[in-house]
């Protein structure tokens, strides 16, 4: 990037500045010219001038040259006209004129407008393409909260900066290059008073305003850093809290903010200090002008006139010049910063934008073995992880390396997958240096999988298929509105340097995956799924997700009748009362109170939570037979039970996860009530107080609570109630409560709730786990266990994946990289979270799920854990303290003493 | 059975009978009450140890894995708590528990129930003298196993 701003700007802007500069050239015509109308107005119709006489007229808007040769040439002969006619003809003009300046200043604020923002973008595409061509040690130095505010906040201002960037000091500078010659016209004496104090002014102000910028840029400093540090507060909360230090990072928080201010504070004071020397200098001026301008006139060195004059063109003066100094104070602000963010993104070794070209051709299969030449790694410290190791891996061959913690193994794998590049030696495929192939090639035909698995914030699905989007595959087809749009946002794109691929293209390489297009890819994830054993956690997944009814119409019909067959199977298993179903005529005895009166879910912001006790329908329908009278005395011997029960623990005692319907903090306020209800009737009490009470009501189960308070006669006015509730709904609350129905699909209930249409009873130990392993074996049947299937792709990871456990996560990075077709396979230790039975069984099938999709082209280098894997490959690779210590098929290893010891 | 009920069952059990009524109420609200079908097993052999549980009605056999198949060493019936062992020294479980008739017992989750041990010195104290009395009963019979084994010679 170039080194100043400004030649950076000029750079990328030269023909707008030009034409820009041209424009305001061109605007000062009519700006001047509405100067001069308003004099020529008021001498001429107004005062009279050149209207002697009662039928005076005169010529307007004559266009008249003397050209030399050509002698008087008339453009346009002008229109005679009255005093009156001349008066409102100059006024209209008058009028055109400001419309034209107008319009001028709207083409030009707008013109800067543009071209500062299409600066701003390629300045922050061109920072963020270096981050992405950083050397990988780059990243253990930075971070990323800190780059991300250079990219966004600090060169915000430069966009600003850019329009005014020439504009500004040509304008500026004109104009109080006139005054100030003006005033040098109409006396030397004062015309050298005033152009002193200029350029005091113009020495001395940028002089003090030096400190502000070294401030400045201690500010920007220290704000950058407070961004990396909040961004590590949230990235490391486990380990604060974990290690009791919070009020560690908030002291270290409080200074850094303390150290803000300060700086700020001492901006803001050298700021209005330089302020008050400016205004101060500007304002002396006239002191002068009228102490000394006023004894030379006394003196009579001086007329009046001119006296007059020198003052009235001073006051265009202090104008433009402040302005053109608030020019300079930006243009040295945006310039330090410009300097910062250049400084920090300036890398050696950035890597070749050649090698990170766009492809969209299928990269051919590679050609030679990948050969590894006397390689030397070495870590941040400086020692070395792996020395002068020779070794080449050919074609087809399945290598196991093994070793201690840190013996090497791991290192080399990492150089291979480009993650760490070498001091000293190659790594070559065929005759080609690996860091000279293109990342279209090395990215695509060699396949990387390490144990830190990085996840972006997206769908399961976006993640599992990241790898197969090297680069837009099929342009997407536009209808007319849209394909202009296209055009806009491509020629957009071009002009501020920055590549016009289109986000909405198909980028995923479906022959990579083995697939031909979209509709066989399903099965490519599903063996991928199976094979690193995610396939069951994902229907989990979708097993706890919501399904909009309308967007999967087939699943959620058939979900539906998935119902019966549910309960069938619960028939035939003998446990048809693990889960009791709702039905609209009869209590569910495992449900809620609350359920069993809604018989619905609440979806509407009149019914949820706390707003159903203020709604004017709902309780016009519990009060008619009076129900909010038992549900009352129920919510009270409920609170008298809980208050009983749990008055007195600690509110942290683990008891309190029983206590579904109170929080600890409850009890006290509930003990209260108690005693001021204590002896009063439904009626006297108030419409709080009733809330209050019977709140709890709704939240009461039977079997889990076992308070004995759910007579026959209240689960008949329930069910009662609950009939008249939905009969009558009006028209309003329709939309706000989702009623359970037993032919269709609940919208805000999950999959899992929408196949069991009713309660698992509590009574029956492991109920939960029972019940989910039946409903998963029903969704297994073909045609509906893909569709399940997809609706758990669907679920979003979260930020950095974190939604997944670890486990999972290790296994979806596994099943990522098992999707693509490659000739080299690196497993660096990809699932040590995994316990060993697991990893075994997922490493068998890997390798055979590798050789069933790739026939005997492929190569895997897998870095085991442990050693009792190592039979399965074709070739054992022993290294021991960075050097490689055995090399050969796992019988003849036997007597490799490394290996004996990593045995035992 | 209702909450009160089974408040009045838990005092028969001789570790809790020394325990206040309301702390017993609390035990039970806090505890699942879970039922199982004659053959079902409350938890195996080997298994995490997470919960004892307090059985209420019916019975059911303690079976141990031996190299030979199951062998039966007791049988509980109500009023009589099995498991807590696992969660009192974290070790799988020692043996198999079988429900011999249909079952209905409280389930008191590990936590729960090490919390009970610290807030009732009285119902940890109830546990010690169960404990070291099944410690004196096991040394008796292994004295006079022995005894038996040296005799012939």
């Amino acid at each position: 990037m170039e080194k100043g701003l400004t030649h950076y700007i000029w750079t990328h802007t030269r023909p707008q500045q030009l034409w820009i500069l041209l424009v305001v050239a061109l605007s000062m015509i009519p700006y001047f010219l509405s100067f001069d109308l308003p004099k020529q107005i008021v001498n001429g119709p107004i005062q009279g001038q050149g209207f002697e006489g009662e039928a005076a007229r005169q010529l307007f808007m004559r266009i008249e040259f003397a050209l030399p040769y050509f002698g008087d040439v008339v453009f346009f002969p002008g229109i005679e006209l009255n005093r009156l006619q001349m008066l409102i003809a100059l006024s209209l003009v008058f009028l055109a004129l400001v419309v034209v300046n107008g319009l001028f200043k709207l083409y030009i604020n707008t013109y800067k407008g543009r071209l500062g923002e299409r600066l701003l973008r390629r300045i922050r595409f061109e920072l963020v393409d270096r981050v992405l061509r950083f050397p990988p040690s780059q990243f253990k130095r930075i971070k990323g909260a800190e780059i991300a505010s250079m990219i966004k906040d600090e060169v915000e201002p430069m966009g600003g900066f850019t329009g005014d960037a020439f504009v500004a000091p040509a304008l500026l500078g004109g104009q109080a290059a006139t005054a100030l010659f003006f005033i040098f016209v109409q006396n030397i004496w004062l015309g050298m008073i005033a152009g002193l104090i200029v350029a005091v002014q113009a020495v001395l102000i940028p002089r003090m305003r030096r400190r502000l910028l070294v401030l400045g840029r201690e500010r920007q400093l220290t704000a950058r850093e407070l961004a990396g540090r909040v961004s590590e507060i949230v990235e490391g909360i486990n380990t604060i809290h974990a290690y009791d230090t919070s009020n560690f990072e908030r002291a270290d928080i409080a200074a850094r903010l303390g150290r803000i201010f300060k700086i700020r504070y001492d901006l803001y004071q050298w700021k209005f200090l330089v302020k008050f020397i400016n205004n101060f200098l500007a304002s002396v001026t006239p002191f002068l002008f009228y102490s000394i301008g006023g004894y030379l006139a006394l003196q009579g060195r001086l007329d009046i006139g001119q006296l007059v004059a020198v003052i009235a063109a001073y006051k265009d003066l202090p104008g433009p010049l402040k302005e053109l100094i608030d020019w300079d104070q930006a243009r040295q602000d945006v310039q330090v910063k410009y300097n910062q963010v250049v400084e920090q993104f300036k890398v050696d070794s950035l890597i070749d934008p050649a090698l990170q070209k766009l492809s969209t051709e299928e990269a051919a299969p590679l050609a030679g073995a990948l050969a590894v030449a006397n390689l030397t790694l070495s870590d941040d410290s400086g020692a070395h992880t792996v020395e002068h190791i020779s070794v080449q891996f050919p074609r087809g061959e399945y290598a196991a390396i093994i070793g201690g913690a840190a013996a090497g193994g791991d290192a080399l794998a990492e150089a291979i997958g480009r993650s760490v590049w070498p001091e000293s030696g190659r790594i070559a495929l065929g005759d080609t240096d690996l860091f000279e192939i293109p990342e279209s090639v090395t990215g695509r035909r060699i396949t990387y999988v390490s144990s830190d698995a990085y996840f972006f914030y997206g769908s399961l699905s976006d993640n599992l298929l990241y790898g197969l989007k090297h680069a837009p595959m099929r342009e997407p087809e536009y209808e007319d509105a849209h394909a202009s749009f296209r055009k806009w946002e491509i020629s957009e794109a071009r002009m501020a340097g920055n590549p016009d691929h289109d986000i909405e293209s198909d980028w995923i390489d479906y022959e990579a995956a083995g697939a031909t297009g979209p509709e066989d890819l399903f099965a490519q994830v599903v063996a991928v799924l199976d094979s690193v054993y995610l396939t069951k956690d994902i229907l989990e997944l979708a097993l706890r997700s919501s399904v909009d009814p309308l967007t999967h119409e087939e699943l959620t019909t058939h979900i539906v009748k998935l119902r019966h067959t549910f309960r069938e199977e619960l028939d035939k298993a003998g446990l048809s009362n693990l889960v009791v179903p709702f039905e609209p005529d009869r209590y569910n005895i495992e449900a809620t109170v609350g359920e069993n009166l809604l018989f619905g879910t609440a979806i509407g912001e009149q019914l949820v939570g706390r707003a159903i006790g203020r709604n004017r329908y709902f309780r016009d329908v519990v009060g008619r037979s009076g129900l909010d009278r038992m549900l009352y005395e129920m919510g009270y011997e409920i609170a008298e039970n809980a208050v009983e029960l749990f008055a007195g623990l600690p509110p942290d005692h683990p008891f309190f996860q029983q206590l579904t319907f109170m929080t600890p903090d409850d009890i006290p306020m509930y003990q209260q009530l108690l005693q001021k209800l204590k002896g009063k009737d439904f009626d006297e009490t108030t419409d709080d107080d009733k809330h209050r009470i019977i709140r709890l009501s709704f939240a009461y189960i039977e079997p889990r609570h076992r308070f004995g308070l759910l007579t026959d006669e209240l689960m008949k006015t329930i069910v009662e109630v609950r009939r008249e509730f939905h009969e009558g709904l009006p028209e309003t609350l329709k939309g706000a409560i989702d009623r359970y129905d037993p032919h269709s699909y609940m919208a805000s209930a999950s999959l899992m709730d929408n196949v069991l249409f009713g309660r698992v009873s509590h009574r029956h130990a492991d109920g939960p786990e029972r019940v989910r392993t039946m409903v998963i074996a029903l969704l297994s049947e073909p045609g509906l266990y893909n569709q399940v299937l997809s609706i758990g792709l669907e679920f979003n990871l979260g930020a950095g994946g974190r939604r997944l456990t670890q486990v999972q996560r290790q296994k979806l990075n596994l099943a990522r990289a098992l999707l693509r077709r490659s000739d080299y396979y690196i497993f660096n230790r990809p699932l040590p979270a995994l316990d060993a039975r697991t990893q075994e069984q997922i490493c068998r099938n890997v390798l055979t799920l590798v050789r069933e999709n790739n026939d005997k082209e492929s190569s895997i280098i897998w870095v085991l854990t442990n050693t009792t894997l190592t039979d399965l490959f074709d070739r054992v690779l022993i290294f021991d303290k960075g050097r490689l210590v055995g090399d050969g098929k796992h019988a003849e290893l036997a007597d490799n003493a490394t290996f004996r010891e990593l045995v035992s | 059975m209702l909450l009160k009920d089974e408040v009045q069952m838990l005092r028969r059990v001789p570790l809790f009978s020394g325990v206040d009524p309301t702390k017993l109420k609390l035990l039970a609200f806090t505890s699942d009450r879970v039922h199982y079908a004659a053959g079902e097993i409350l938890f195996r052999q080997g298994d995490n140890g997470d919960a004892a549980y307090v059985i209420l009605t019916g019975r059911a056999d303690i079976l141990v894995e031996a190299p030979g198949g199951q062998i039966k060493v007791a049988e509980v019936e109500n009023n009589s708590i099995v498991g807590e062992i696992a969660i009192l020294c974290d070790v799988s479980r020692t043996a198999t528990v079988k429900a011999s008739t249909n079952l209905e017992a409280l389930r008191i989750s590990k936590e729960h129930f090490l919390k009970l041990l610290t807030d009732f010195p009285e119902m940890t104290i109830e546990i010690m003298r169960e404990l070291a009395g099944r410690l004196s009963r096991t040394t008796m019979e292994l004295t006079d196993e022995r005894a038996r084994a040296r005799k012939p010679d």
